[in-house]
């Protein structure tokens, strides 16, 4: 992007350029018209004529033709842009004076204090509307001109118009979102779902570091789902207040229900009570006979908002495709063969279709790469990984758990058959008597609508409670290492004395000033001493 | 007009039934068009005109394509595509004494660089040419001197034939076409280049090529201003003013970190898609008011923000463009945003349904083969709308209005 150095400058010499673009390039005609200019201000004499001419030349030749121009223009025309100028503030010069070169009406009251030399320099007849209106002008009354009702679009260079400053206002941006979420509304109005059915999101959660974390990233994507919704939230170990009051801000609709066993420590287990949790949750919106559509939404999920406008679609029971990120992230991270980044791209669970569209059987997660590394107890830290089928893949239409509903296939099992004598529920395909009539969702599974993440905290960790550490430490110390960036869990004595090694040659070495935290980062470097 | 009126009441009436229709079936409402000539975008002009194509040697026309052929992709195609129009279309007419308009084929805009832009220069010989060719061996040029005549003049600043504003003013209309009626895509109030009763027409764009960026209509429009484009012509405008007269830059100054502004020059595969995202498209102009965006906007549904002062925009009289568009005076481009986002949002609303309508869509476009309702049936609708011809249109015998020596002098080198 170019930078407009002499904004004035185009201001001025595009009055100039109104004057004489009739008289094309050539440089001789500006030199005329100026020459003409200055001449009944000097009484005529040959050499001066000629001396101001070869002059003229000169500058033109040096400067070049529009900056000869230019300097002409501001040698004669102070008075003139005065007279125009003076009635403007500062802060709005870049307007008025934009004026002057864009309306004829003031490109008249210029050429009108100097000779009519001018307006005869600029005569030659090209007959452009602009062009006889500015004569039709200069022969008629100043005042007339406003009045013409001809064309006030005037060829040649303009100027910039550039607000004072230029920022947005915040007003108008809140207006601006409020005319793109009306639009919106309009949209799904039209093209989208004709009769859009209540979502019942089902969550199982307990109490632990992450739970607020978690809670909160599903609570506001639950809160942008333009449908109705319930959200039902099963909380191992019976319900907390902090839970509560969280889920009350919330502004949705929350059925808030106790589950009596405390959640296990142990991953295998923690996935068998957390079926058990949903199961709790479906017999509860048979109970209460809930309508819509029940989505499996585990609070460590990643949910796009078009997964909400997919299982729409769904008539009684649909699979949706969930994209697995089973790395943890950790210092050592899995060193996976070449043949296997390339055979496994992304991970995705979901439906498989056959060339017809049809469901042909289901894409699982390969766990061969993480055998041996996984994680067992909740808190390791090691990958997580997901269970042959993940719940949060299937989306159920609610009528097909209640005891009657019309319509209601006989592939379906009965909801008190399952689950009564503490058998374990895998997957909810266990709840029908026909897999294969599931209907595969998000164009037959291509589309990855959500994204299945397990991320607990160490643990060991400690938390507080509402970010609030009650009853108050006793001894605050400010630390010598900062919290950030996360290290790798265990630090070997070595590593320790190495670092300490490095920081002592650090600290030899020339002043160190306070570092702000975050710029220069060395593995382990020690920062802050001035925390 | 007593079968004009029945006609239209007909179908007025037929429109009504199948509105009502439409609400039932399906949930997308659009608006009916209603211009200043009334519901005119759905006549058809068949039987209301008839049109004359004189045969001109391949030179003027078939040759120039042969010799290059991206004539018929550039901006300037609808010359050649209105030239194959006509001669398979209904309202032809092989006997010259019936016709009521008559039409000249000749390429002008189709002497392209190696770049791909017209080059004028020849153009105003060429057409010369043409009309000296019409006039020798027809009488209809010499009974009315051009007057029930019409040409395809789609170039940058219409028959002044250059690209240049100050020179195409220069120059003027071709003086021979003083009397002609002229369908171009310029347009500008009180403008040398643009005569009284011409028809503006909307520049080419390829419908294929739109039709296969279509992303699905339920697709949230999340952008709220879009414009791709330059700013600035550093290489014919170095230092900056002349081009767009200022306003495009300006619009840049003012809006570059303006979140709500998708501006840029950088101009992305996905710059249809992106339309379909917004709801506004800017279309501010360039070296000339007019622009395929005016086009693109009104098929792709984004409300179009026009800042050209004075521009008079395509089938003027057929579309109300006050309602569809968003009118921004160049001297009020700095507070665009303040003006954009105070629109109330009923009337954005009602712009969108206005857009929506299908048949707003199809008169901005010339599709081949050509389908009812389309550019090219807009242009006869406006040819119909001038008919019956004043009195003044045949000359009495011996009169004579042209000067077929004005002009300059480079014009009257023979093509």
């Amino acid at each position: 992007m170019k930078s407009l150095l002499p904004r004035s400058e185009l201001r001025r010499s595009s009055a100039a350029a109104v004057r004489s673009s009739a008289g094309g390039a050539a440089g001789g005609d500006g030199a005329v018209a100026d020459g003409g200019g200055a001449g009944p201000r000097a009484p005529a004499s040959s050499t001066f004529w000629f001396l101001l001419h070869a002059l003229c030349c000169l500058i033109s030749l040096f400067l070049g033709f529009r900056f000869s121009r230019l300097l002409f223009f501001m040698l004669f025309s102070t008075t003139a842009l005065y007279h125009s100028t003076s009635s403007s503030s500062s802060a709005a010069v870049l307007r008025a004076t934009t004026t002057t070169t864009t309306t004829t009406t003031t490109t008249t009251t210029t050429t009108n204090t100097f000779t009519l030399s001018f307006a005869a320099a600029n005569t030659p007849p090209s007959g452009p509307a602009n062009r006889t209106a500015l004569e039709a002008a200069a022969e008629a009354d100043k005042a007339a001109a406003s009045g013409n009702p001809q064309s006030h679009v005037v060829v040649g260079r303009h100027g910039i118009r550039i607000r004072p400053w230029p920022h947005p206002d915040p007003v108008e941006v809140m207006r601006a979102h409020g005319i793109m979420e009306r639009v919106q509304e309009e949209q799904r109005r039209w093209y989208g779902v004709k009769e859009p059915r209540q979502v019942l999101a089902v969550t199982p959660t307990y109490s632990r570091a992450f739970q607020a974390l978690h809670l909160t990233g599903l609570l506001h994507s639950l809160r942008n789902v333009p449908y109705p919704l319930t959200w039902i939230v099963v909380e191992a170990g019976g319900t907390t207040n902090a839970t509560a009051s969280m889920l009350a801000r919330s502004g949705l609709t929350v059925v808030h229900i106790p589950f009596p066993d405390r959640m296990p420590t142990e991953w295998a287990d923690r996935h068998a009570t957390e079926n058990r949790m949903r199961l709790h949750a479906l017999r509860v919106i048979r109970e209460r006979k809930m309508d819509g559509v029940v989505v499996f939404a585990d609070d460590s999920n990643v949910h796009s908002m078009e997964l909400f406008d997919e299982v729409q679609k769904v008539q009684w029971m649909g699979a949706v495709s969930i994209g697995i990120l089973a790395h943890t992230g950790t210092a050592d991270q899995l060193r996976l063969s070449e043949e296997d980044k390339q055979n496994m791209p992304l991970p995705v669970q979901g439906p498989a279709c056959n060339s017809s569209g049809h469901l042909a059987g289901w894409h699982t997660f390969n766990s061969l790469p993480f055998s041996g590394k996984t994680a067992t107890v909740v808190g390791e830290a090691a990958p997580v990984l997901p269970r042959g089928l993940e719940w949060a893949g299937f989306v159920l239409n609610s009528r097909m758990l209640w005891k009657e509903a019309e319509g209601k296939p006989d592939w379906v099992k009965d909801l008190d058959a399952v689950g009564e004598n503490g058998e374990e529920i895998e997957n909810p395909l266990t709840l029908l008597n026909d897999p294969s009539s599931v209907e595969p969702l998000g164009n037959c599974g291509k589309k990855v609508l959500l994204w299945w993440l397990r991320v607990e905290a160490r643990a060991d960790s400690k938390f507080p409670q509402g970010w609030v550490i009650e009853p108050p430490l006793e001894v605050v110390v400010p630390a010598k290492r900062t919290p950030w960036p996360e290290t790798t869990p265990e630090l070997p004595s070595e590593l320790l004395d190495d670092k300490q090694k490095l920081e002592d040659r650090h600290l030899s070495r020339g002043n160190k000033s306070s570092q702000p935290r975050g710029t220069t980062k060395r593995k382990g470097d020690p920062q802050g001493q001035d925390n | 007009m007593g079968k004009g009126s029945a006609r239209a009441l007909a179908l007025a009436l037929a429109v009504i039934l199948a509105c009502s229709d439409v609400a039932v079936v399906t949930a997308q409402e659009t608006e009916r068009i209603e211009g200043s000539a009334g519901d005119v975008l759905e006549d058809d002009p068949v039987g209301r005109l008839k049109v004359y194509v004189y045969d001109l040697p391949s030179k003027y026309n078939k040759k120039l394509l042969k010799k290059d052929p991206r004539c018929l992709n550039h901006m300037f195609a609808a010359e050649i595509f209105m030239h194959r129009f006509l001669l398979s279309s209904a309202v032809r007419t092989f006997n010259p004494e019936e016709a009521d308009w008559f039409y000249t084929p000749v390429y002008t805009t189709c002497d392209l660089t190696p770049k791909g832009l017209p080059l004028p220069f020849k153009s105003p010989r060429m057409m010369r040419s043409a009309i000296q060719l019409i006039a020798t061996n027809w009488p209809y040029w010499n009974r009315s001197e051009g007057a029930d005549h019409f040409f395809v003049t789609p170039h940058d600043f219409g028959a002044c034939f250059h690209y240049q504003e100050e020179k195409a003013i220069g120059r003027g209309i071709l003086p021979l076409l003083q009397r002609a009626t002229l369908v171009q895509t310029f347009g500008q109030k009180n403008h040398v280049c643009l005569k009284d009763g011409s028809i503006t027409i909307p520049p080419y764009a390829p419908p294929q090529k739109m039709q296969t960026h279509l992303i699905p209509p339920d697709t949230p429009r999340s952008i709220f201003v879009y414009f791709r484009g330059l700013f600035y012509d550093t290489g014919n405008d170095p230092e900056g003013g002349y081009y767009a007269r200022g306003a495009r830059a300006s619009v840049w100054e003012n809006f570059k970190n303006n979140p709500l502004f998708d501006i840029s020059t950088d101009h992305p595969p996905t710059y249809y898609e992106d339309m379909q995202r917004s709801v506004f498209c800017l279309c501010p102009l360039g070296w000339a008011p007019w622009s395929p965006r005016l086009v693109e906007a009104v098929v792709f549904g984004c409300i179009p923000v026009i800042i050209a002062d004075d521009i008079v925009l395509p089938f003027a009289d057929a579309i109300p463009w006050e309602e569809i568009g968003v009118f921004v005076a160049e001297d009020d481009v700095p507070q665009l945003d303040s003006i954009l986002t105070s629109i109330p949002t009923d009337v954005v609303l009602r712009k969108q349904r206005l857009l929506a309508n299908p048949s707003m869509k199809q008169a901005m476009l010339f599709p081949q083969p050509a389908q009812p309702g389309d550019a090219f049936h807009q242009i006869l609708n406006g040819l119909a709308r001038k008919l019956p011809h004043g009195s003044n249109v045949f000359l009495k015998p011996g009169e004579r209005a042209l000067n077929w020596t004005a002009g300059p002098p480079g014009d009257l080198k023979p093509w």
